[in-house]
């Protein structure tokens, strides 16, 4: 994983309540066995129509994608994160975000942004009154401003998860430094656990 | 005596393999089910970085998202589905799995397998790369849906980080009325708790009226966790637990069984624990539901009617009320009895076991599906399959015009060959409602199964509860 540090682009105002996950990306497309390409296929159902914000070329190259509250509930799906950013998403603020997209977006460095509903309003109004707005996401400093202007947002992040994404750390790499806790462990479980494989 | 604690605290303390001051705990997984759709890229990280499966012991993997439920015999359709199933074969292959393959008679829904084997069972922490892994919770376990970065952690090491959830305890109490099932137990908890009301916290099901629930019901439940925002839910273990699991190929046997029964015994929440949020309704007030708009928390009752977002006080609900109408094409004020039906589908994860089919097939039993309608029955498994041709179910609903399926995920999600047209309006027993999840365009309205069969019979909605039963 690449790291997560600072962030400038144009910011996509996606003003919607419970985007969720079949909508990121519709299940037909869950058949590729890549992990890339998925951008093209991103929003597939809303881009069908024409006014759907994807659509406005103000806003071609986004890196920033801003949205309603509970972003990412439905599927676990981790075709959804993959797509945001194959499609050049880097962060996506909202008001919150369902747990399991929020831990598949740490896992891959699409940085999350949790600030409060009349937060994202400001920046909601902002992009789409101007969609030239460049919005900063500092993941240092945890904070989110617009370029040439003095305010800043502060937004709330996992320690860890800020450290693993500043640092572009692999995960299980860090799990296997607990190798010796993991086999101490596996060594006291009880043998009336359930196996997938019958034993003679 | 140590500090009281609830069922998921015991559980999750039990499986702590390392924790760190600032860092998530890392926990130890019991039971790792794979299936076809998050898995191949999982895969083939694995192999990238020259790692193996830490526990193939521990692992369990099926096809059932992306399989075709007719003619599989036949070429399938789709060449991208012959190769994600040929991905998993392969992958399966050469990392020695255990596997129920789609010529398996075991093969079917990841969630409806593992309590059908035995392998799901009080106690365990349980991962799969599907969001409604909280299924298993109903036999007491701590089930967590993951997505596919995690299913390669889980195959390496075997352990998961997670950051420890807070709890919620949503309470049951009272007598259901005949007619109303677990499905209208979790629409009207949905309905009340809303679709992000359990963001980072564990549900517990208790009261009364989740006890009295078959392990089936409790499944039904436990499943929609995810809908309300849940990381996940369950259920304490109990005689009707044990009685479940008893006997079924993977539970223990002999000594194994009593020492695994005192274990479950100490699972169950103690009595001075405390709950981070605790909601309850009471059964009296739970009727049969039906989801009107494009979220599972919208939903009434059936002799309700589709309400008038303009009444809603909150402007983002009531915006995202008029959305969903004008997706769902309903006028606010429509009686639920009022709206007219093309497709009905029995199955999904949430309800194809074999008392949704018993059910469904007890309504069912003598008419004969609306002439503009067109149904189908998915059973949950090979086995669930087999079970009702051998109590002649499948005859009831072939006998009724419903088309009488092979296992898999079948219509829930719009994948496979089975999918709603475009505008097409559906009753369907799964679990989301979500704008084109069973297919683009298709209009989708939840229900229990018995409501789904009487919609399909009258071509409309209608009050389970007058059902009269041939
Ligand atoms: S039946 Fe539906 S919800 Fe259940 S696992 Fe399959 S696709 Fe997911």
């Amino acid at each position: 994983m690449d790291p997560v540090t600072r962030i400038q682009g144009v910011a996509l105002p996606l003003n919607r309540a419970d985007v969720d996950t079949d909508q990121i990306i519709p299940a037909k497309y869950l058949k590729l066995v890549e992990r890339t390409g998925f951008g093209r296929f991103l929003f597939d159902s809303w881009r069908k129509d024409e006014s759907f914000v994807l659509n406005d070329p103000r806003y071609a190259g986004a890196q920033v994608l801003i949205s309603g509250p509970n972003f990412g509930c439905g599927s676990s799906r981790e075709h959804a994160p993959w797509a945001l950013q194959d499609y050049g998403f880097r962060a996506v603020i909202a008001p919150s975000f369902a747990d399991i997209f929020r831990n598949n977006c740490a896992k891959i460095g699409l940085l999350l942004v949790p600030l409060p509903q009349d937060e994202v309003d400001i920046l909601l109004k902002r992009a789409e009154a101007n969609p030239n707005t460049q919005v900063i996401v500092d993941l240092e400093s945890q904070s989110v401003s617009v370029a040439g202007e003095s305010w800043s947002l502060n937004f709330d992040v996992d320690p860890f998860v800020k450290h693993c994404l500043l640092n572009g750390l692999d995960d299980i790499s860090l799990t296997l430094q607990h190798e010796a806790d993991i086999s101490a462990f596996e060594a006291q479980r009880p043998d009336f656990l359930p196996r997938t494989k019958v034993t003679a | 005596m140590s500090d009281p604690k609830t069922l998921s605290e015991k559980i999750w303390d039990a499986h702590v393999v390392h924790s760190e001051a600032g860092q998530p705990d890392l926990l130890y997984v019991d039971l790792h089910l794979v299936h076809e759709v998050t898995s191949a890229q999982a895969f083939e990280a694995l192999r990238m970085a020259g790692r193996k499966v830490r526990r193939p012991d521990l692992t369990i993997a099926t096809a059932d998202h992306n399989v075709p439920t007719a003619d599989r015999d036949k070429p399938w359709p789709d060449p991208l589905s012959i190769q994600q199933v040929d991905v998993l074969d392969a992958n399966v292959g050469q990392f020695d799995l255990t596997y129920f393959g789609v010529n398996d008679v075991r093969q079917g829904i990841v969630h409806v397998i593992g309590p059908e084997q035995g392998l799901t069972q009080p106690g365990l922490t349980i991962v799969c790369g599907d969001s409604h892994t909280a299924t298993h919770g109903a036999l007491g376990a701590l089930a967590i849906g993951i997505g596919t970065s995690e299913v390669e952690h889980v195959l390496a090491t075997q352990t998961l980080p997670q950051a420890r959830p807070k709890t919620m305890a949503v309470e049951v109490n009272g007598e259901l009325a005949q007619g109303v099932v677990a499905k209208d137990v979790i629409l009207s908890i949905i309905r009340t708790i809303g679709v992000s009301g359990g963001i980072g916290h564990v549900i517990e099901y208790r009261g009364d009226t989740i006890r009295s629930l078959s392990m089936e019901g409790r499944m039904t439940v436990c499943n929609m966790s995810i809908e309300g925002g849940a990381r996940a839910g369950l259920v304490a273990p109990d005689d009707k637990t044990f009685a479940y699991l008893e006997g079924r190929p993977f539970a223990p046997k002999g000594q194994d069984w009593e020492r695994a029964l005192d274990y479950w015994r100490s699972l169950p929440t103690d009595d001075a624990a405390k709950f981070d949020k605790t909601v309850s309704l009471r059964a009296e007030d739970i009727e049969p539901s039906v989801t009107w708009g494009t979220t599972p928390a919208q939903s009434v009752n059936v002799t309700g009617h589709v309400p008038d977002p303009d009444s809603f006080a909150d402007p983002g609900a009531r915006e995202l009320g008029w959305r969903s109408l004008r997706y769902m094409d309903l006028q606010p004020n429509t009686a639920i009895e009022d709206i007219s039906l093309d497709r009905v589908f029995i199955g999904s994860c949430t309800n194809s076991r074999i008392e949704d089919l018993r059910s469904a097939a007890s309504v069912v039993r003598g008419y004969k599906v609306s002439p503009k309608v067109s149904a189908m029955v998915v059973p949950g498994s090979g086995l669930v399959k087999a079970q009702a041709e051998a109590e002649g179910l499948d005859q009831i609903f072939l006998e009724a015009g419903f088309e009488w399926r092979d296992a898999g995920c079948s219509m829930c999600l719009g994948m496979n060959p089975d999918f709603l047209l475009a505008g097409e309006r559906c009753a369907s027993t799964s679990n989301r409602n979500f704008e084109g999840r069973q297919g683009p365009g298709g209009r989708t309205h939840l229900v229990s199964p018995q409501m789904a069969a009487a919609a399909a019979i009258n071509g409309h909605f209608v009050d389970i509860r007058g059902w009269r039963r041939n």
